[in-house]
């Protein structure tokens, strides 16, 4: 059905347009864009009344995990999405550590199968880097690429050894793949749950230092010039890491980073009375940290907002701290986190919009991201000021692990349109 | 002086000194029990006390049981492995089956730090925390200071050295919590590689400012008290330190060291002692030792725990 | 049952039972009887008071029954003082202020002529609980009971042996021995509740 979203404010940074009006949709693409185009629609066009709504490219979450094959009981693709959609994500990038891990054709193949049939939302597979994510030899990089993988990644773990790395890198340049790195230099980190500090220390909780983080982004980086490969640095969460990916980009090298919004809205206070719903990794810093990353997002050096969505069941939070999986769910809390920072002044609403669809779309190349005639109909309408409380009850994810359960939020999706049809709409646009 | 505020008993971190002196005077009337010639009294009557004792300690569970059936309390000991996926059960499963059975107080120790605010959360009974991993043990900072106050009259203005392991030391941090809240100068010593990041900030508010060292000399001198810490053997030989000649020969309490605190200073030890390690046996044996003070002066402090615990609802009826 | 004193400042004062020179005659009249009536004992009678003000109490009959100025004055009695905190019936209903004092018997109470010295004698328990903390300690070969005041309302088959006065009072009536030891003037008064 053709779509005529009225009366929204339309922002598109792509095409540097802030401005009220329609959005028209035909056919799954955007058709046109004005003020007052929704009286000359044909009846057979639902009008949807967007007034005080923001109208944007479709969000797109760069790190997402479905835990779908394998761990279905946490998460599948179907659950995912819907939650992605409510969250107002037209796409999410799937990482590989499933249950086989996505390192063959076969399960990039059966991810895209399941979410033809049953997703939300767009699902664009990211392939592993290593057999296994066991960080010793390479995937088949180029027949996940072929099989539809958007990128490259051992999320979860990193690739500890630089050797490796610098041939991965290679290799993935080759196939024209970002490679995405989960920074943690494991002997650092030494299976600390907390970040290294007061809080730590009070808590006599063993923790790790943001060194492990940025020590192998240093690296990393030494090998990004050596090689001249795309690379993304995954969640970034530490002040000294910014100031690499600072220095790096002066260089002008290839490299980009993503952020959470939990780790720009929290500080590693969260885990202080062993809350494990705050157990996420890398950890939750301290002030400093959270002022740095915002700093960088303010002015370009994260370049883009991801969710790092990490669904676990209670059996695996509802334990002592040290023993809890990492991880907390973030697609459906995303966009009032990052509304805040609109509120506070740090972000201006077109910057929040690049870092939440321009950007990512153009760090792994995907369609989307701009609302341009032609481009596919992927539209979020935000209620920037809907007041809401994050209740276990609302949540579509399969898991309610967020340290954000109780709060009150404010901002939220109201439609979320991928390819012209409804992901997610609120009660009062259902028909 | 009313009725204990709290009701559980986690650590020191969240103690006033009010709540301290009361606990440190009851102490001191629950140690006449051990001198009378039947050393009970009916008061914990009918009560049940459990000690989940989820990591190893023969002597802390001892201390507790007695503590218990000293007050006419029954006790129950239950050991094993930490919990979760060793076994099969959740702490949380053990925990709530044993509720199910209507204690009165569940003492706990486990090797993680936050098992026991995590109980105390979840279960009826009353938790009284005795060592959660590295974080907090608050009846050893209880009887640490009882011993303190006994010998030198007073808390307030003493220089206090604790000295050894500090990132893995539960009975660090409760004293440093407790000794600070009740007026001593608290200063810690250790190896580098044993002193966790922010130490100072942990008496923010407290009391007076923590003094921090990585040579235990400068902690020693004119020392009031100094409390050594046990080295963990495990912990030897790793990247955290080289050997036990080394920690001995740099970190160890030996006679000439000792001699730089104060003349009628004490030296105090958790248990158990390494002699030779972390102190040589002649300050272990020698005069200025209070260590088997400590010890039972631990039962007379779990005694006045138990009873402010176990002793029905807090202020009015 | 359970009985909660009444804070302070709920109570106001109706009367004055015994001024300081009626307390002194009672507690020298007390000793003159306690010492008639173990006139046959070779032995120096125990008196054991209840803390806190029956320990007091027990200390000046001591010193009333070894003045070399008495006639009757006889061997010098021992003292000890009992704590009864921890042997109470009703030590977990929200008494405001459960301090624990020691318990001293100092040379033993095996054998022994036990006197229990109490300042108010009310519903019994706290006699009760005396006696069980006696047993802890030994085998007396008697207890005999001392009080100040008695204001009736017995819950416990238990009877004094020594009184210094007796009044009748009413459950919303209570009855307070002050005492120069603790600070106050000498006086026993009755209260009642506020209403």
């Amino acid at each position: 059905m053709d779509l005529c979203i009225r009366g929204g404010r339309v922002i598109d940074p792509a095409r540097n347009l802030d401005a009220e009006g329609d959005l028209l949709i035909e056919k799954g693409v955007i058709a046109g864009f004005g003020a007052g185009l929704a009286a000359g629609v044909s009846k057979s066009t639902r009008v949807l009344d967007v007034r005080g709504s923001w109208v944007v490219p479709g969000l797109i979450d760069l790190h997402t995990h479905l835990r779908e094959p394998g761990q279905e009981y946490k998460e599948d693709i179907a659950t995912g999405t819907r939650a992605a959609a409510a969250g107002g994500f037209t796409a999410v990038c799937a990482m590989p550590n499933t249950l086989p891990p996505n390192d063959t054709r076969a399960v990039t193949e059966l991810i895209l199968r399941r979410a033809a049939t049953v997703g939300a939302v767009r699902v664009y597979p990211v392939g592993a880097i290593s057999k296994g994510l066991k960080g010793e030899s390479l995937a088949e990089i180029g027949e996940l690429r072929e099989a539809g993988c958007v990128a490259i990644s051992d999320d979860g773990r990193p690739v500890m050894n630089a050797e490796l790395m610098r041939r991965a890198l290679e290799y993935a340049r080759t196939f024209d793949l970002p490679l995405v790195q989960h920074c943690e230099d494991l002997t650092l980190s030494d299976g600390g749950s907390m970040n290294e500090g007061p809080v730590a220390t009070r808590a006599g909780i063993k923790a790790q230092p943001a060194a492990a983080e940025s020590s192998m982004v240093a690296r990393d980086i030494e090998l990004v010039a050596l090689t001249g490969a795309r690379y993304h640095v995954a969640h970034v969460s530490s002040a000294e890491s910014v100031r690499l990916v600072r220095e790096a980009k002066r260089r002008g090298l290839p490299v980009t980073c993503e952020v959470t919004p939990h780790h720009l809205s929290l500080t590693d206070q969260a885990c202080a009375h062993y809350d494990t719903a705050a157990k996420c990794n890398p950890p939750l810093r301290g002030a400093a940290d959270v002022d740095a990353l915002r700093e960088g997002l303010r002015d370009g050096t994260i370049d883009a907002i991801a969710t790092d969505h990490a669904p676990h069941s209670s059996v695996e939070k509802d334990v002592e701290f040290e023993q809890a999986a990492f991880g907390m769910i973030g697609l459906e809390t995303a966009l009032p986190l990052a509304l805040d920072l609109v509120r506070t002044g740090l972000l201006t609403p077109a910057m929040l919009v690049t870092r939440l669809s321009a950007a990512p779309a153009g760090i792994f190349r995907l369609p989307g991201g701009r609302l341009g005639e032609g481009q596919p109909a992927d539209v979020t309408v935000i209620d920037p000021e809907a007041a809401w409380t994050c209740d276990a009850k609302s949540f579509l994810s399969r898991s309610r692990n967020s340290p954000f359960l109780g709060r009150a939020l404010r901002g939220r999706a109201t439609l979320t349109i991928v390819g012209g049809k409804l992901a997610f709409s609120e009660e009062r646009y259902r028909e | 002086m009313s009725l204990f505020p709290h009701r559980h008993l986690l650590g020191t971190e969240t103690l006033t000194a009010e709540d301290l002196t009361m606990l440190l005077d009851l102490g001191e009337r629950f140690l006449e029990i051990a001198q009378r010639p039947i050393k009970k009294v009916p008061t914990l009557r009918g009560k049940t006390v459990i000690n989940l004792f989820l990591e190893p300690s023969t002597r802390t569970r001892t201390s507790f049981e007695i503590a218990a059936k000293r007050l006419s309390a029954d006790a129950i000991n239950i050991s094993g492995a930490a919990s979760s996926t060793v076994k099969g059960e959740t702490l949380l499963d053990t925990a709530r089956n044993l509720d199910a059975m209507a204690p009165d107080v569940v003492v706990l120790r486990h090797a993680q730090a936050g098992a026991a605010e995590m109980l105390a959360g979840r279960i009826s009974a009353r938790v009284v925390n005795a060592g959660d991993g590295a974080h907090e043990h608050p009846t050893q900072a209880l009887l640490d200071c009882s011993t303190i106050r006994a010998h030198k009259g007073r808390l307030a203005g003493l220089e206090v050295a604790i000295c050894g392991d500090i990132t893995h030391s539960r009975v660090a941090r409760s004293n440093i919590f407790a000794l600070t809240a009740l007026g001593a100068h608290v200063r810690v010593a250790g190896p580098r590689t044993l002193l966790p990041p922010g130490l100072p900030e942990m008496v923010e508010g407290l009391g007076a400012p923590l003094g921090v060292h990585d040579r235990i000399e400068p902690a020693i001198e004119g020392a009031d008290v100094i409390m050594m810490l046990r080295i963990q053997k495990e912990r030897i030989g790793t990247g955290l330190f080289p050997n036990t000649r080394e920690y001995s020969r740099y970190f160890g309490l030996n006679d000439r060291r000792l001699a730089l605190a104060k003349p009628d200073a004490i030296v105090m030890h958790p248990g158990p002692i390494n002699r030779g390690v972390e102190i040589e046996p002649s300050v272990a044996d020698g005069p200025q030792a209070v260590i088997l003070d400590q010890v039972s002066r631990g039962v007379a402090i779990r005694m006045a725990v138990l009873y402010l615990l176990a002793g029905g609802e807090t202020g009015e009826n | 049952m359970v009985r909660i004193p009444p804070p302070d400042s709920n109570l106001i004062e109706r009367r004055e039972i015994l001024d300081q020179a009626g307390i002194a005659r009672a507690l020298r009249r007390m000793a003159y009887e306690m010492i008639e009536r173990n006139a046959d004992s070779h032995r120096p009678l125990y008196l054991v008071g209840v803390r806190t003000g029956g320990a007091f109490l027990a200390q000046r009959l001591v010193a009333l029954m070894s003045d070399p100025k008495e006639s009757h004055a006889g061997p010098t009695p021992l003292l000890g003082a009992v704590d009864i905190t921890l042997y109470r019936d009703d030590v977990f209903h929200g008494l405001p202020k459960p301090e624990i004092g020691p318990t001293e018997l100092p040379s033993g109470i095996e054998g022994q002529t036990i006197i229990l010295v109490d300042d108010v004698l009310y519903t019994g328990r706290t006699i009760r609980a005396a006696m069980d903390v006696l047993a802890d300690y030994g085998r007396p070969r008697s207890v005999q009971l001392a009080a100040l005041v008695d204001r009736g309302r017995r819950e416990l088959p238990i009877q004094p042996d020594y009184v210094g006065i007796q009044v009748q009072t009413t459950e919303t009536e209570s009855v307070r021995v002050m005492l120069k030891e603790r600070g106050e003037p000498d006086r026993v008064v009755l209260r009642e509740r506020r209403s």
